[in-house]
């Protein structure tokens, strides 16, 4: 994942204006990258460096921090978030089949966001609606008894055309 | 500095106030099995659960590494209690460590083999599923082979690396995905790593290796 110098430069710029607020010390870490996540979006490798230099403390410290807790990403979130339910009812109904599904479709492993950046794959534990297992939650819309054939269906709702030679093969769509 | 008078397996042995058990029976030629354990480190870490050992009057087995010598301590290092932990524990890192002792360069001087040879145990998973991580040889860097399949995350070398050398490793994740990595997980060759090799002499099985030995 690349990001453009405008957004590094945002990043910077925003995770500064954030520190002022705190003094140093690691026990402010986990606040601030609470905050950087809130302004951003997500923490950039660029703002776990400022958040290091600022608290005195390895930048590896950070980054191991950052990547304990799942409440933050690391990566800019996609135009559309699929989020994949992996509580125990939607994976008793197949949820990791649904989950390679979005995986082989969008060509992206989870956690991840493809090129273009529409769309951002997230796998969670229960959303709540179990009745409606396997659950697929595109952007707070559920979407309930999701089948491969569905997955093809709400891509093709967002405008991805997957073209019918592929259909079988499960291969990665090209995005336009 | 005073000295406390306690007895291990049956052997009396002096030790100084204060000195956490493990010290105490290594310095008196008493082995007990430990990975994550530095000396001179004040909050040990505790993390790989090998060096339990039983202590009279205390109601169950509990961590050499954490516990300060006492005066008049009588210590067992061990019991069908203790065995039974540690075996559990060193199987359980057995489990998704990468069994290639033959090639492996620290074949013979590896700490997992003499914790299985001090205990009697076999080098072979029998209870557990195997898993394996998958994860890379990081080859990039020119002293130092890193191989995160054979790692047991004892954390000698992050502590060796802020101590000694530049800073750049330390833990990421969580779980089975938890390794020994550099911000970002960029290869070691790229993270700033001087390449003092600390991390090579405190890494007590294959997992980081230096390359011209």
């Amino acid at each position: 994942m690349n990001l453009t110098e405008e957004e590094k430069r945002i990043a910077v710029e925003q995770t500064r204006n954030i520190l002022q607020g705190f003094s140093g010390g690691r026990g402010n870490l986990i606040p601030i990258l609470q905050q950087v996540q809130e302004k951003l979006g997500y923490v950039p490798r660029e703002a776990m460096e400022e958040v290091a230099q600022y608290l005195g403390i390895p930048a590896v410290d950070v980054y191991s921090v950052a990547t304990f807790y799942n409440q933050f990403r690391l990566i800019p979130p996609g135009k559309h978030q699929i989020k994949v339910c992996m509580g125990t009812a939607c994976h008793m109904k197949g949820g990791n089949i649904i989950l390679d599904c979005w995986k082989r479709r969008l060509g992206i492993d989870v956690n991840q966001v493809t090129p273009d950046r529409e769309f951002s794959l997230e796998r969670v534990a229960c959303v709540g609606c179990c009745t409606m297992a396997p659950v697929t939650v595109i952007d707070e819309e559920v979407h309930g008894k999701v089948t491969p054939t569905r997955v093809d269906g709400l891509l093709f709702s967002f405008g991805v055309k997957i073209p019918k030679g592929q259909q079988k093969e499960g291969e990665a769509v090209e995005q336009q | 500095m005073k000295t406390v008078t306690l007895t291990i397996d049956g052997r009396t042995v002096q030790a100084r106030e204060g000195e956490k058990l493990l010290w105490a029976a290594l310095e008196n030629g008493i082995y007990i099995p430990n990975l994550c354990a530095i000396p001179g480190v004040k909050h040990p870490a505790a993390a790989c659960r090998l060096c339990f050992v039983e202590i009279e009057g205390y109601p169950r087995p509990v961590t050499a590494c954490t516990e300060p010598v006492v005066e008049g301590m009588v210590v067992s290092t061990r019991s069908p209690r203790v065995d039974r932990l540690v075996y559990t524990a060193f199987e359980l890192l057995l489990s998704n460590h990468r069994l290639d002792c033959a090639s492996c360069p620290r074949n013979r001087s590896c700490e997992l083999q003499r914790i299985a040879r001090e205990r009697r145990f076999s080098l072979r998973v029998k209870r557990l599923r195997k898993l394996e991580r998958n994860l890379q040889v990081d080859d990039s860097s020119p002293v130092v082979r890193y191989d995160p399949g054979k790692c047991v995350l004892c954390g000698r070398c992050v502590w060796a690396c802020r101590e000694k050398g530049t800073g750049v490793l330390g833990f990421a994740r969580r779980g089975f995905e938890r390794k020994v990595t550099t911000f970002g997980d960029v290869p070691l060759g790229q993270s700033g790593c001087n390449g003092c090799g600390e991390c090579t002499r405190v890494c007590p099985v294959g997992a980081l290796t230096g390359k011209e030995a």
